[in-house]
């Protein structure tokens, strides 16, 4: 056990000074040194060997499968394509919003020429189409959440490719900028669980 | 003593539809002097050359976010008692508490309508 203990403190120390090692490179080095041992082993290290081998063997295995399944068109091709359909969503949204407010504006304008019962009326149907119009906003942040999502998912696909070796072209991970105050900017919650106005009015009241 | 509607307000939304939107439901209540600033960064650098009597800001924009524009207004002596009502679709309690820590004059969560605007507004102007 104190060989174990002394050999793991040991690589940890290696790992250390060594951080940007291949594993592949390290597990061909190692099958390379027990190969030529292999005629001295025990039982026992005979034993051991061969499991070591078969682990091996399963890891190898795993890679290839990895590498049929072609996961880099995850990161290639399936993310940024829905990426870019949802950024899409959010320009032809904001594009119609300000179409909508325009004409809406100009209700606006009319009704200040409008006297009496028609006056109000149209700028009750206004105020009711500004209001409304902020679905803009709300879905786009939604949409940016989702965004984060895919980006999340996307990092996690490229560290797994990158691990087990399935790509030849793997580039560093594009870091993510950290927002301040991160656990407070969750964005819209779902609406039956989120605390609605008057919720909020009564929090803040009893602050006072 | 009626709202002084002729204050300078200081909207702030990185979302530029959602500027347009509360300009117009402020003109319909009749507040016409309104500035608008698409991030905190630009609002405070706003507030610091304007004179403002209101400021309505969200919450979630980056590079400063409305908690900090709010921190940084009531830490300057020449703003910190300018009314700030938060229009944020950050509903959790967590965020309604900060808020009120960094003294939030109001907070209105999104999607709201006109009515809780007049409203908030004319409560954090002294007639509620």
């Amino acid at each position: 056990m104190a060989d174990a203990d002394q050999l793991a403190d040991r690589l940890a120390a290696i790992r250390l000074r060594y951080p940007a090692t291949e594993p592949d490179l390290v597990a061909d080095v190692v099958r390379a040194i027990l190969s030529t041992l292999s005629g001295d082993l025990s039982a026992q290290e005979t034993s051991v060997l061969a499991e070591v081998e078969a682990l091996g063997r399963t890891i190898a295995s795993a890679k290839a499968e990895i590498a049929a399944l072609r996961v880099d068109d995850i990161t290639d091709n399936h993310i940024p394509f829905a990426t870019d359909e949802l950024d899409a969503i959010v320009e032809h949204t904001a594009t119609a919003t300000n179409a909508i407010l325009s004409s809406c504006e100009t209700l606006d304008e009319v009704a200040t020429d409008l006297t009496g019962e028609a006056a109000t009326k149209l700028q009750d149907a206004t105020t009711r189409i500004y209001e409304a119009c902020s679905f803009q906003d709300i879905t786009g942040q939604r949409i940016t959440k989702v965004v984060t999502t895919l980006k999340t998912i996307e990092a996690k696909v490229a560290q797994i490719v990158a691990t087990f070796g399935a790509s030849e072209h793997q580039g560093p991970i594009a870091g993510t900028v950290e927002p301040a105050e991160p656990a407070l900017l969750n964005g819209p919650q779902h609406p039956t669980v989120a605390m609605d106005q008057s919720d909020i009015d009564k929090l803040l009241a009893s602050f006072e | 003593m009626p709202i002084d509607k002729s204050i300078n307000v200081l909207i702030v939304d990185d979302y530029k539809t959602m500027l347009r939107i509360i300009r117009n439901l402020l003109k319909q209540i009749e507040f016409n002097n309104v500035e608008e600033a698409t991030d905190g960064a630009e609002a405070l650098a706003k507030l610091r050359s304007g004179n403002f009597g209101l400021v309505i800001s969200d919450w979630n924009m980056a590079p400063m976010t409305g908690l900090q524009l709010l921190q940084e207004v009531r830490a300057d002596a020449k703003l910190k008692a300018v009314p700030f009502i938060m229009v944020t679709a950050e509903s959790k309690v967590e965020n309604v508490v900060a808020a009120k820590q960094a003294g939030v004059s109001n907070y209105i969560v999104k999607p709201f309508n006109a009515e809780t605007l007049r409203d908030k507004i004319e409560k954090v102007l002294g007639h509620g």
